[in-house]
Parts: C-alpha cells; sequence; structure tokens
C-alpha cells in the first residue's frame, strides 16, 4: 500500500486514491495492428524539442516539477547501507532550502517521487525514509536480465514487499518479444501483478534490447494487458537506454490504452537522463502527447540519480543568474 | 505575472521570446528604409515611390521599400547584361569559391536571417531557424558543386545569359536560393524581384554579397509588386523567366512569354493529396498531417491540404487529429514554442476567411480548436473540414492558410482517382506500412514529388516541381540544372527562310499530268488513329505532287475533330506507360527491321517527292533505321537516380513521361524527322498524336504499314495528316494533351506557347530555327529524351 502522506501540491489523482490498472484480457488482435513508423517517430522526436521551451519561472517550476517525479536511484554492485542513507537523505531534501525558499516553494514539501534500490537494501531505505512519505521502490524478479525461474523471481518480488518496497520494478524475459510469444509475456506480467498486491508494479521492457519500434509498442501493450501500472524503459544496463523516439512509442502506447480501456498507466524513462534539458526534453514529451495529467509522479517517474543535482544547478542558475558548481548541492 | 508556485500547479508553457534587437537594430543603421541592389549597390533613382513593408504579426511597418519602376528594372537589366561576359567566362572553379562563400555567410549570420524572416513573413522562429535558413544554406553548398563541376557534367552546354527571377512570400530568402543559387552555378547573371511582402532578407542578402565580393551586376535585385515582375517578364534583355507563385499568374507569364524564345520554368499551386490507408501508423500520419497543412500557415504550395482516409480509419484519424490540433500553440512568431504564427497579410487573411465561409455555406462541417486567437495580428486557427466532396468548392480550391480537408476512399484504386481529381499535381504523401502498396501507388500519383511516410521534405539534391496545372521544370538537383543551360550550338542554328504552309484542297488540273501513258491506280493514304487508317472528319483531302509536279496522291486534311479522336485513342494506350523498357525497346527495334526491308521502297518514294536523289534518300532512310535503333537501345537505359539527400532515405528521381504528346513535324526530312520527334518519346513510354509533314505525308502514311506489322499497340502512334499550324493550335488547346513538341515557323512557336497556357503543357518548340535532321548533335539524344519525360522525386524513408 502507498503511504504518501507528504503534503503535495493538489494533483489531478489524489493520492489517497492511487490509481490501478487492472488489466484486461490478452487481445492479440489490437497486437497485429500495431504500426510503428521509425522514422516518423524519429522526425517527431526531434522537432518536438525544437517545438517547444520553457524559459524563466516557467522552466524553474518545471525543473521543481522534475524532481518531484525522479525516482531517484542506486543500483550497483557496491551499493551499501550507508550509500542508501545518503541518498535517501538526499531524497527528503533534493533541492536547496535557500532556492526553495527563494522560489518561494519552500512550504510545498517537494521530495523526489520515490528511492529505488535493490531487493537487499530496501529495508535500509525504508529505515531511512521513515515519516518522509517517500515510496521505496524495489527492482526485482532478477534484475537485470530476468533470465531466472520463474519460482525465484516471484519469491524475490515478494522478498522486497516484506522487506517494505511500495513499488516494485520487475524485467520482462526480452525473449518473449523477440520470439513473439505474447501469451507468455502476458502470463509473465500477469504474475508479477498478482505477486505484487497492493504495491504498484512498473514494467522494465528494456527497450534497448527489443530491437525494433513495433516490438516495443507491442510489450508495452501486453504489460498493460497484463496490469502494469507502470511501463519503463530500461535497467540502465542494456547499452542502449531511454531515447526519445522509444519513449514516444511507448507513451502513444499508453494513450491508445487509456482510449480503448480507460486506464491511466504511468511511463517511467530510466538510463541515461542526467541533465535537466533531458528532464525538460521528456515533461514536454508527457504534456504533448498524454497531457497534463500525465505530469505528475502518479503518472510519471524518471529512473535517475546524477539527473538531480543537474536540475539543481539550473534552479540555482534561475535564482542568482550565475552559473552554479556541482560541489555547491549536496551529493544524492 | 505567474509565480514558480502557480506554474507548478499549471504546468503551463509560458513565454519565450526570441531575441529581436539585433535584426531591429539592422532595419534602423538603414533608416528603415532599403533600395534596390543593382550592379553592386544599393541603387537611388530620381522619382521613386515606395511602399511599406508590414510586420503580419501586429501591423506595424517594418520597412520602406522602393516600388521598382521601368528606370529601376532598365538599370537592373543592363546591369546583370553587362556582368553577364566575365561571369560565364569565369572557371567553374571560380564561381564555386563564390556559391561556397554565400554558403558560408548564409551559415555565419543565420539567426539574423531567421530572425528578420520571421519579423517580415510572420512565420514561426522555429521554422526559419531549423527548416528555412539550414535549406538556403544547404542550397548554395550544393550548387556550389554544381558550378565546380557544370563544364564536365552538361558537356555541350552553356548559360542562357540574363535570368528573370520572380519569388513569392511564403519561403521568402529559400525560394531566393532554389532561384539564385542554379542561375549562377550554370553561369548566368540575373534580375531577381522577391514578393512585395517579404523583401528585407533578399536585402540582407544583397549585403552578404557585397561583402564576398561578387562581381558587380551578378546578381540585382528590385522591389516592387506584380507590376515590376511584369516589367521583368516583358523586358527583352531578359532570356529565361524563373517563376514561383499562383497558377493565375503563371498562366499570365506563359502568355507573355509566348514566342519570344524566353526559356521559362513555373512552379505554381497545388492541391496536394494526403493519403493514409488503414495499415499506416495513424499517430505518426497525424504528425504528418501537422507538418503538412500548418507547416508555415498552411501557406504552401506543396501543403497537404486534402487528407485522404481509408474509410474504416477515417473516424479514428479525425480524432486524434482533433486531439492533436488542440495541443497546437498559434501566436507570436517570434516565440520559439509556437507552432503557428501569422498570415502574411490581410489580402491573405481575407481569402482564407471567404473560402471556409463558402465551405460551411455548401454544407461541409467545420472544426476549429477550442484556444483563443491573439486580439491583434492576422492569425488564422487551423481548420479542419469534414463531409467534403470532391465537388466542394473547398476540395477544388487552392486556399493558401491552415485549411485541411478530409475525404474518405475504400480501396488503393480508388484513393489514386481521388487524389488525382485535381488540375494541380505538386506533391503527395502516401501512409502506409505496406512497401508493396506504397510503391504501387506512388507512380499512378499525378505529382512531381511523393513522400512515403513523410511530408514536406525538401533538399538541394532533390528537384522540386509540378505535374499539370503546378507548372513545369524542376528546382534543384542535376534536373534542375538544365533549366539555366542551353545547348551552345542552338543560337548558331539557322533560321527557316519559307516557312508558309501551302495545301492545296482542289483537285491538281496542271499540265503535267497529261503525260501519263496508263491510268494510275488510285491510293488514298488516310489518318492513322488507334491503330485504324480513317478518313478525315472535314471531308477535305489535299492534293500532293512530286519533284515534278506530277499529281500523285491525295491525302485527308485533319481537323480539330480529328485531333480529338486521335487524343482519346492516345488516351486508351494508357497501359504503353508500364510496358517494360525491354518491350518498348524491343517494338522500337521492330520498326527498324521492318523498315530496313523496305528501305529501297521508302528511298525511291524520297526521291520522287522530294526530287533527292538516290543517294541521300538512301542515307535518309539508314538514318532513320539508326535512329530507331538508337532509341531502342536508351529505352532501357535512360532511367532515374537515387538523389543524395542528407538523411536515412532513398529518393527516387524517376523519369515518367508525359502521357499525351502532340508532335508537329517540320516539312522536310518527312520520314527522319518524323522518326527523330517520336521515336524518344514512345522509347519513354509516351503517346503521340504526330502532324507529319505537310509537304511530303505520304512517307509517314507509309510508314503507318510498318507501324502495323511491328507490334506497335494501338494508339501508342496516330498520324493526323493536314495543316501543320492549324493542328498545331489545336494540340496546344487540348487539355489532355499533356505536352507539344512543335517544329517550324517562329509565329506558330509563339502561338503553341500562348496557347498552351490553358492547361500550362509543356512545350518544345524551335521558335523558328532549323536543325539539321542529319547532325546526331542535333537530332537526337538525351536532349530529347529528357524533353520526353517529366522528374518526379519520391523519398522513402527506411529503417525498422
Amino acid at each position: 500500500m502507498r503511504t504518501t502522506s507528504v503534503e503535495k501540491p493538489k494533483s489531478i489523482h489524489s493520492p489517497e486514491e492511487p490509481r490501478r490498472n487492472h488489466g484486461i484480457p490478452l487481445e492479440l488482435g489490437c497486437l497485429k495492428q500495431v504500426q510503428v513508423n521509425k522514422s516518423a517517430a524519429e522526425r517527431r522526436a526531434a522537432t518536438l524539442i525544437a517545438r517547444r521551451t520553457v524559459k524563466k519561472q516557467w522552466q524553474a517550476a518545471w525543473l521543481l516539477k522534475g524532481v518531484s517525479c525522479i525516482d531517484l536511484t542506486t543500483l550497483a554492485g557496491d551499493d551499501t547501507p550507508g550509500r542508501v542513507r545518503r541518498l535517501c537523505a538526499k531524497a527528503r531534501h533534493p533541492v536547496r532550502a535557500d532556492l526553495l525558499e527563494a522560489m518561494g516553494v519552500a512550504d510545498l514539501g517537494i521530495t523526489v517521487g520515490a528511492v529505488c534500490v535493490y531487493p537487499s537494501m530496501v529495508s535500509h531505505a525504508v529505515q531511512a525514509l521513515e515519516g518522509s512519505g517517500i515510496p521505496v521502490a524495489s527492482v526485482a524478479a532478477a534484475f537485470p536480465a530476468g533470465l531466472s525461474s520463474m519460482k525465484s523471481r516471484l519469491e524475490e518480488i515478494h522478498f522486497a514487499l516484506q522487506e517494505g518496497a511500495a513499488e516494485i520494478d520487475i524485467v520482462i524475459t526480452r525473449e518473449h518479444v523477440l520470439t513473439g510469444n505474447w501469451q507468455a509475456l502476458y502470463d509473465e506480467v500477469a504474475a508479477f501483478r498478482n505477486a505484487c498486491g497492493d504495491a504498484h508494479l512498473k514494467t522494465i521492457l528494456a527497450t534497448g534490447e527489443l530491437s525494433t519500434l513495433r516490438n516495443v509498442q507491442k510489450a508495452s501493450f501486453v504489460s498493460m494487458m497484463a496490469g502494469a501500472d507502470f511501463i519503463k524503459t530500461s535497467t540502465g544496463k542494456e547499452a542502449e537506454n531511454a531515447t526519445l523516439p522509444v519513449s514516444l512509442t511507448m507513451v502513444r502506447a499508453i494513450r491508445e490504452y487509456r482510449e480503448q480501456t480507460g486506464y491511466a498507466v504511468g511511463f517511467k524513462p530510466a538510463g541515461g537522463l542526467r541533465t535537466a534539458k533531458d528532464a525538460m526534453t521528456w515533461l514536454i514529451l508527457m504534456k504533448e502527447e498524454l497531457g497534463r495529467e500525465w505530469m505528475e509522479p502518479e503518472l510519471f517517474r524518471f529512473g535517475a540519480s546524477s539527473l538531480l543535482t543537474d536540475i539543481e544547478r539550473q534552479l540555482e542558475h534561475h535564482v542568482t543568474g550565475r552559473y552554479s558548481a556541482q560541489h555547491h548541492h549536496p551529493l544524492p | 505575472m505567474s509565480s514558480v508556485r502557480q506554474i507548478f500547479e499549471t504546468m503551463e508553457y509560458g513565454p519565450a521570446p526570441e531575441q529581436t534587437d539585433l535584426a531591429l537594430n539592422w532595419l534602423e543603421e538603414h533608416g528603415y528604409a532599403m533600395q534596390p541592389f543593382i550592379y553592386g549597390e544599393f541603387a537611388r533613382f530620381m522619382d521613386e515611390s515606395y511602399f511599406e513593408s508590414i510586420n503580419p504579426r501586429d501591423g506595424k511597418p517594418l520597412a520602406r521599400l522602393v516600388q521598382c519602376g521601368q528606370t529601376e528594372v532598365n538599370a537592373a537589366v543592363a546591369a546583370a547584361n553587362a556582368a553577364f561576359p566575365a561571369w560565364s567566362a569565369l572557371s567553374g572553379h571560380e564561381r564555386a569559391r563564390y556559391l561556397y562563400a554565400i554558403a558560408r555567410q548564409i551559415q555565419k549570420h543565420s539567426r539574423l536571417f531567421a530572425v528578420l524572416e520571421s519579423l517580415d513573413n510572420g512565420k514561426p522562429i522555429r521554422e526559419s531557424r531549423d527548416i528555412d535558413i539550414p535549406l538556403v544554406a544547404r542550397h548554395f553548398y550544393h550548387h556550389a558543386g554544381w558550378a565546380q563541376l557544370r563544364s564536365e557534367t552538361y558537356i555541350g552546354y552553356e548559360p542562357i545569359g540574363v535570368c528573370g527571377q520572380i519569388i513569392p512570400w511564403n519561403f521568402p530568402l529559400l525560394m531566393l536560393a532554389w532561384k539564385v543559387a542554379p542561375a549562377l552555378a550554370a553561369g548566368n547573371t540575373l534580375v531577381l524581384k522577391p514578393a512585395e511582402f517579404t523583401s528585407l532578407t533578399a536585402l540582407l542578402f544583397a549585403e552578404v554579397l557585397q561583402q564576398i565580393s561578387l562581381p558587380p551586376g551578378v546578381v540585382n535585385i528590385v522591389t516592387g509588386d506584380g507590376q515590376t515582375g511584369e516589367l521583368i517578364v516583358r523586358h527583352k534583355d531578359v532570356r529565361k523567366i524563373a517563376f514561383t507563385g499562383s497558377t493565375e499568374v503563371g498562366r499570365i507569364i506563359r502568355r507573355e512569354t509566348a514566342g519570344t524564345g524566353k526559356k521559362l520554368s513555373l512552379e505554381l499551386g497545388g492541391k496536394s493529396p494526403f493519403i493514409v490507408f488503414e495499415d499506416a501508423d495513424l499517430d505518426a500520419a497525424v504528425e504528418g498531417v501537422v507538418d503538412a497543412i500548418w507547416f508555415n500557415q498552411g501557406q504552401v504550395c506543396c501543403a497537404g491540404s486534402r487528407l485522404l482516409l481509408q474509410e474504416g480509419i477515417a473516424e479514428k484519424v479525425i480524432e486524434k487529429l482533433r486531439r492533436r490540433m488542440e495541443t497546437l500553440r498559434l501566436g507570436d512568431p517570434l516565440d520559439k514554442g509556437i507552432d503557428i504564427g501569422a498570415i502574411v497579410a490581410p489580402v491573405q487573411l481575407q481569402r482564407i476567411q471567404q473560402l471556409v465561409e463558402q465551405g460551411k455555406a455548401e454544407g461541409a462541417t467545420c472544426w476549429q480548436p477550442t484556444w483563443a486567437l491573439p486580439e491583434e495580428g492576422f492569425f488564422y486557427p487551423p481548420t479542419l473540414f469534414t463531409g467534403v466532396e470532391p465537388a466542394s468548392t473547398l476540395a477544388q480550391i487552392e486556399i493558401f492558410g491552415p485549411v485541411l480537408v478530409t475525404m474518405t476512399f475504400r480501396t488503393p484504386g480508388e484513393s489514386v482517382e481521388l487524389a488525382n481529381n485535381t488540375p494541380y499535381g505538386l506533391a503527395a504523401s502516401v501512409w502506409t506500412e505496406n512497401l508493396n502498396l506504397a510503391l504501387d501507388i506512388a507512380p499512378k500519383l499525378k505529382a512531381g514529388v511523393v513522400w512515403i511516410n513523410s511530408t514536406n521534405l525538401f533538399d538541394a539534391a532533390s528537384g522540386f516541381g509540378g505535374y499539370r496545372e503546378s507548372g513545369f521544370g524542376r528546382e534543384g538537383g542535376n534536373e534542375g540544372m538544365y533549366e539555366y543551360l542551353v545547348p551552345s550550338w542552338e543560337g548558331f542554328l539557322p533560321v527557316y527562310e519559307k516557312s508558309e504552309v501551302a495545301l492545296r484542297p482542289y483537285p491538281l488540273t496542271n499540265s503535267a499530268n497529261a503525260n501519263r501513258i496508263e491510268p494510275l491506280i488510285d491510293r488514298s493514304p488516310k489518318l492513322y488513329i488507334g491503330g485504324k487508317q480513317t478518313r478525315s472528319d472535314s471531308g477535305y483531302s489535299f492534293t500532293l505532287e512530286d519533284a515534278e509536279g506530277h499529281y500523285i496522291s491525295e491525302t485527308g486534311l485533319g481537323n480539330r475533330k480529328d485531333v480529338r479522336n486521335a487524343v482519346q485513342a492516345a488516351g486508351k494506350a494508357e497501359s504503353w506507360a508500364r510496358a517494360t523498357a525491354h518491350l518498348r525497346a524491343q517494338i522500337l527495334y521492330y520498326l527498324g527491321e521492318n523498315l530496313s526491308v523496305r528501305a529501297a521502297e521508302f528511298s525511291r518514294r524520297l526521291s520522287s517527292l522530294t526530287g533527292a536523289t538516290q543517294n541521300e534518300t538512301q542515307f535518309e532512310v539508314q538514318k532513320t533505321i539508326q535512329r530507331l535503333f538508337y532509341y531502342a537501345a536508351w529505352a532501357d537505359k535512360y532511367d532515374g537516380h537515387v538523389h543524395q539527400t542528407p538523411f536515412r532515405n532513398v529518393t527516387l528521381a524517376m523519369p515518367e513521361p508525359w502521357g499525351i504528346v502532340g508532335v508537329v513535324c517540320p516539312a522536310e526530312q518527312p520520314l527522319l524527322a518524323l522518326v527523330s520527334l517520336v521515336a524518344p518519346l514512345i522509347a519513354t513510354g509516351n503517346r503521340v498524336v504526330a502532324v507529319p509533314s505537310w509537304k511530303f505525308p505520304l512517307l509517314a502514311t507509309d510508314f503507318y504499314q510498318i507501324l502495323d506489322t511491328s507490334d506497335v499497340p494501338a494508339g501508342v502512334i496516330n498520324l493526323v495528316t493536314g495543316h501543320p499550324d492549324e493542328l498545331a493550335k489545336v494540340l496546344a488547346q487540348h487539355d489532355d494533351v499533356d505536352a507539344l513538341w512543335y517544329v517550324g515557323s517562329a509565329k506558330i512557336s509563339g502561338s503553341v506557347e500562348r496557347e498552351s497556357a490553358g492547361n500550362l503543357k509543356s512545350t518544345w518548340v524551335n521558335h523558328g530555327k532549323r536543325r539539321n535532321w542529319f547532325d546526331d548533335h542535333q537530332a537526337q539524344g538525351w536532349e530529347y529524351l529528357r524533353h520526353a519525360v517529366q522528374i518526379k522525386n519520391i523519398w522513402v524513408p527506411y529503417g525498422e
């Protein structure tokens, strides 16, 4: 269960009633109609960012929104409880108080969207975030490759939940996509969804390993049909991370699924998002393709860590008019 | 003013103004007044009259410009004339250096150009910054290359002289580049007139020319309205007119230049189809529509303004489109986050409003997004019409505004039928994920440019230009260079001394006939239409005599109905265009073979009619056979190009036959000239209605026996004997004739050009100059093949 109680700006969905995607039966007919033209997607992605730009206080507000949508993440082999605690401290206070003050938003209680860690780090994060209302997300199900037995993948989800994770980021079996075995993909994601109970399920498609945008869109649809609350681009471990054309392809699937079923599914680009400009770009994508509703942490997250520091620097620039140094901001 | 706190809630974009101070300072430095650019100087004249250039965003004046009259135009043409000898004598490399320098300068001052363009024209800064100006620079770079390569690429060609260039207001600097770059690369000098609404970037461009020390007079720029344009068109020292603008003005220019020998290229209006099949990526197609009709406020000659939707997906696409239209942002063109800027001028805005009202009155359903327009300035919202029928005004008339009409179709065949149901033929977009379908549809569309799963793509390496009443000639690419070159020997051709046609539609009664010993078996050569020998509709014949004045025969005096019937027959032979090139070659070879069997007979006939010696006429027959073989050889080799456009796609430049081509043959070399003109046309897939030599039509009527025995399909070659002047006029006035070649007098050349303005058919006339049909340089070659086709550029982006 999401225990969010932090004061958040009034958003379109009240946090008390988190939206869930209850899924629908697998519709193979719908997959057959999937058409994604790569060149056109690339063109839209390229012109999208040229068509929109956000400046001055608008930029500051958008960047703050970006902060609130970050799943502040550490997923490294050398993670330790200490490292996770440091990350959680940053999650509570993602932007320097003086900057928030100067922008007149100190009382909004802006935090990141969640902290995302490996299962064995969940308990440390939960502890460090106690009382903050910030949910802990755990990767699970044999992240990042997913190539383990179904039994152990489900057990891992249960473990993460027991440790206190409120959100579960799982990876799909790429083989099912590459071989067009949509039933297997559907069954897999549905099983994970079932295992998650009240916890939100984010389904990582590992798009960098799905080869084509058509595959990306088909995998998006199957995941959503199987009940994914979020679809997420990448683990951060593939050679290719979140790209704009891939993201465009996924959010268009979200839009179509919403139109067909009424369920609003969230989107999480992850991997390679490092700059404030990236944050603006993806927020523009959400606004243009999905609308205002999808610019809140309930339906949009960045999987990132260093992104936050760059946003903070840009915010300082907005406040002071001076370009900021990285060491002026506390490490995440 | 919104606070960060409020915006955090609303997540609105907010303003993002582009700085305009540097561009405005530039205007201020010039005292908000600009002079025409003549012989390398901003020239002043006595008794100048002025007009104002307006910023369409707020209706306020930007600068005062000179309404150039006869004095200014004369000075500009004289300057260009004076500069021509030295400029055209430069080496290609030297001209390349200048073009390269222009490209570099455009890039260095790109933002200044972009801001000035958006101020003057009202287009969004994103477009001028990301599309117009980069394409301008690219055009000059590309043509720096053609300058360098001209002499080795276009052997036997030379520049024309002074070119008059008249450009529109929708892409002011880009259209300048499309005109100026190839003209200079080829070695011409020019006088350019920008549109009166948008002259400022042309004058900034003039300063660039000063800075790079382009020799004075090579480029001259005169400002003013249509009257100034008319003075350029009429100027006797201007050898070529290149015009981009409305079809209406294009027609006027065609008539005005007729018979003057001025070379002409016209890039005119359009009502381009945007076809979406049910297996298209529909979200991509919707973005395509945005780029098609809401690019530059829809003020684009090739705008995809007719959305043709396959029935099964029509509703869904329209729904998606409405949603998308709600998120379009219209407003200050100098805001970096704006999709749709201002309409160029009140007159254009009124035209759009009027046509939209008319559409509503005719019963079509109009839909516009819910958001409001800015209060000042010339703006019009994106507009979607449904319930439009092909007969609706909105489906036929070029609106030149952000107004889209939609229609539905059931089958691929019907989509083509609807797409081609327009007098225009500039561009088309085809959306399907099925390559088989895309490549089946593209060649069937009457359009100079076809974009597969894309729209409004332009590049200097690919030719741009229309079919039908969208004009003729291409801009860009190899095909565009020919518009600024002429064969170097053409100027030295002799003029026909006697070009009077004298047919005798009465029996011949002179004494020479009295010497005959036995009575002739009467022969009656006929017209040859649709593969059949037919009597002339007129019921008249004209009498033929041999070289010694003996009566030989009569032949039918073809009239306008015969031409009509011949064109109809040619229309039915449409499959010839789709026949394989191998088959066309085989038939041409077969013609040669069968002529060769009867060579002696043809040679005798030639001798008896023309009085030429057997040696001479044997040579003519052999030359004719050789020419048939020559075009048989080319039939499957005169193919297209894959242009090197700078992104991931295949740009196919496909030569396509015109369709039905009229050919009026000269009096001399009745066999050789006929074949020299007809063979390249049929080799490339055209069907021909030919008017043979009026003096010796019997060679043609003998020749149809050869056609009969050589498997030439009925209707591919039709022969109408008769008075060439009259038949030329009928052909020129026939709107189903797509192109017309005329060889004869200067006078009739002029009237052919004048009358062709009706459907703006392409004409190729000799202006009274006499070619030597025995000379391979003059009477065969790529020049003929090039005139026998028009280039269609098909852009096929790929990638999975």
